[in-house]
């Protein structure tokens, strides 16, 4: 069922294609941060591909290491690739000035990117990017026009083809089989065997890293809505307690 | 006990009595202060301020404690605070929810006071020290929002601060000693933060104080607009009056359970207020080169900042849109002398001011909204006519409160 749903991801690709004019299309991610799996693939994928350029600087290693499930001294060996030591800020060692002549703008850190444009946008964004040789990496993206980031993962995902105007793009076009209702041409197209990765994998290797990033941005958030339950729960409980002391009060007043 | 002179009273509290009023404070305010017994859902939101006021105190010492004021600093620090900090996330987003929630129930509570007249003689100076505990809020809450730092921050100041440059003549210069610079720096910060966590406080708490002892002077209004202290028995103790400790003080704790149950509820589950209270550009730290495409206000403000947009400058000067604005809350301290009803309280006025005050709510709730979103050419319009529809409401009333029939008012509480 998984598979079908990646398959029809790709399929729907067009609507993610309305760079202009701000109404973008985005899919909708569903972040779960009990998949310590998930959360434990992103974060190979983020330091094995983004940390690089993009560091996590609010976010401690130790920190991240309890909550996605790793031993310390395994994140130490596996997933520091600088000497850093792991109650350590994830940083990188990019010096800001060259960044800049680099890309033409420094990358930013993205700690809280997943708070600042929203989880769909950021899952959206990877899974955007196609080929544009008028770029100076040679691909450019549907949600963000001209961005002057190349497409790092475009390793795994291959070669996405673009056969659509900016103006289509940005008008959703797509076509649906009249007699099956299902769509079955857009913009994108992908050529076969230039990724190492299949279109559902390359989804589900976006969705993981989506959702360690969506994690990083609010740590807290598991242990916030556990507590929040049992505080809620108590004060459920609480109110009937304080309505009877009123009632027992009150039953004097007429 | 030894030292002790008090007959009545040979314990401690006498010894304590004897050089401090304890007992007579705690009877004068607390469990000889005698309140209608017919309180309704809107008597709730007074207690339920002190409450937030009590939380903002409690949570802010303890930000506080983490907080960086600088330029280079602060909006790590709030990082620092949500991610390293024990349950630091929890204390922030307490104050965060807490701005809100104050502003929610200091609505409230004014809506309350207009619907059954509690400005009304003699408790006008109840109302104008609320007002001016409102004003300072305002204050409090727009330096204590530049605080994290963020895109929001920053920029949400520099509109405000701006607005001052629309004063005639001073206005550039007054604007620029607000800042304590050329534009929102690091000195702005540092005087928002010591104003925000040391001025301000004091000066609310000190109205608080003011206006707690001026309600329990004249005594509280009620539903009905009518006195308590008009019938009273042979000792002295109003018919219709109960003392509020226990009363009302175990009525509020039922009251402050419901309130803490969808505060907790927004603080644990949506802190972000679906980016009402915490907007999204306010995770990216400031940036003075960089302007957000829509800067909105938080929500509490937007009625006001819609009235501001909705007047259209003269002479390419805001300074109308200003003075609106100012005027809009100005005209709230004189209320108490708009009203000329014989009645105080919406129970016994006639259906005229029902209508009015009807849509002077609805108004300011679209002038709300209107706020929020980016202003068009139809959304301007409808802003001025709430604009009118609102001056209207206040302008109207020394005519509409003497001119039209009111019921006739009971002389014992309905209940």
């Amino acid at each position: 069922m998984k598979n079908i749903i990646f398959a029809f991801t790709m399929l729907l690709l067009p609507a993610l294609a309305q760079a202009s004019g701000g109404g973008v299309h985005l899919d909708k991610i569903d972040v779960d941060f009990t998949n310590k799996e998930s959360l434990q693939r992103g974060m190979s994928t983020y330091v094995n591909n983004c940390l690089g350029c993009h560091s996590l600087k609010y976010q401690r290693y130790l920190q991240t290491a309890e909550d996605i499930g790793v031993p310390a001294d395994m994140m130490k060996q596996n997933l520091i690739f600088s000497d850093q030591k792991v109650g350590e800020q994830i940083t990188n060692a990019m010096p800001k000035g060259d960044a800049s002549n680099w890309f033409g703008t420094a990358p930013p850190d993205l700690t809280l990117e997943t708070k600042l444009k929203g989880s769909d946008w950021v899952y959206t964004y990877l899974r955007s990017f196609y080929q544009d040789e008028s770029r100076p990496w040679g691909v450019n993206n549907a949600v963000f026009k001209d961005v002057g980031m190349p497409n790092v993962l475009g390793y795994l995902q291959g070669v996405q083809l673009n056969h659509c105007t900016a103006t289509e793009l940005a008008e959703n076009v797509t076509e649906i089989d009249p007699l099956t209702g299902v769509e079955i041409g857009g913009c994108y197209s992908s050529l076969e065997g230039t990724g190492e990765q299949t279109v559902e994998q390359f989804d589900r290797t976006i969705y993981d890293l989506v959702n360690f990033m969506s994690y990083v941005g609010a740590p807290h958030t598991l242990k916030s809505q556990s507590m929040g339950v049992n505080v809620l729960i108590f004060l459920f409980i609480f109110f009937f307690f304080t309505y009877a002391l009123k009632k027992e009060y009150w039953r004097d007043i007429h | 006990m030894a030292g002790s002179r008090n007959k009545n009273n040979p314990g401690i509290m006498g010894w304590i009595d004897d050089r401090f009023p304890a007992t007579a404070m705690w009877e004068d305010h607390l469990s000889k202060y005698y309140a209608p017994k017919n309180f309704n859902f809107w008597y709730f939101f007074g207690s339920l301020a002190l409450l937030v006021l009590v939380n903002q105190i409690l949570t802010g010492i303890w930000l506080t404690m983490s907080y960086t004021p600088t330029n280079e600093g602060a909006f790590a620090s709030v990082e620092y605070i949500m991610r390293d900090v024990d349950y630091g996330w929890l204390i922030r987003y307490m104050h965060s929810t807490g701005a809100s929630a104050f502003f929610f129930v200091v609505y409230m509570h004014m809506f309350r006071g207009m619907l059954y007249g509690s400005y009304r003689n003699p408790r006008e100076l109840v109302w104008i020290f609320g007002m001016v505990i409102y004003v300072a809020l305002m204050a409090e809450a727009f330096m204590g929002y530049l605080l994290p730092w963020g895109q929001m921050s920053y920029w949400g100041a520099a509109v405000i601060v701006s607005l001052f440059e629309a004063v005639p003549f001073i206005g550039p210069d007054l604007a620029q000693w607000i800042r304590g610079d050329y534009l929102i720096s690091g000195a702005t910060l540092t005087r928002f933060f010591s104003l925000h966590v040391i001025a301000l406080p004091i000066v609310l708490l000190a109205l608080v104080v003011l206006h707690i002892i001026a309600l329990h002077e004249v005594g509280s209004n009620n539903p009905d607009g009518i006195e308590i202290k008009d019938k009273k028995d042979e000792n002295g103790i109003p018919l219709d009056g109960i003392p509020f400790h226990p009363y009302y003080s175990v009525k509020d704790i039922v009251g402050v359970v419901v309130f803490l149950f969808v505060f907790c509820a927004i603080v644990f589950f949506f802190p972000e207020g679906g980016g009402y209270f915490i907007e999204a550009p306010n995770y990216e730290p400031a940036n003075p080169l960089k302007t957000p495409p829509h800067i909105a206000p938080v929500w509490y403000f937007t009625p006001f900042y819609a009235m501001l947009r909705a007047i259209p400058p003269i002479a390419a000067s805001q300074f109308p849109g200003v003075i609106v604005m100012g005027a809009a809350i100005a005209i709230l301290f004189v209320l108490p002398w708009l009203d000329r009803s014989p009645v105080k309280s919406m129970r016994y006025k006639g259906w005229v001011s029902k209508v009015a005050i009807v849509i002077f709510a609805i108004c300011f709730c679209i002038l709300g909204y209107l706020g929020v979103v980016a202003s068009t050419p139809a959304r301007t319009v409808i802003a001025q006519i709430c604009t009118g529809l609102y001056f209207a409401f206040f302008f109207g009333m020394p005519f509409y409160t003497t001119m039209e029939k009111t019921k006739p008012v009971p002389d014992r509480v309905t209940g």
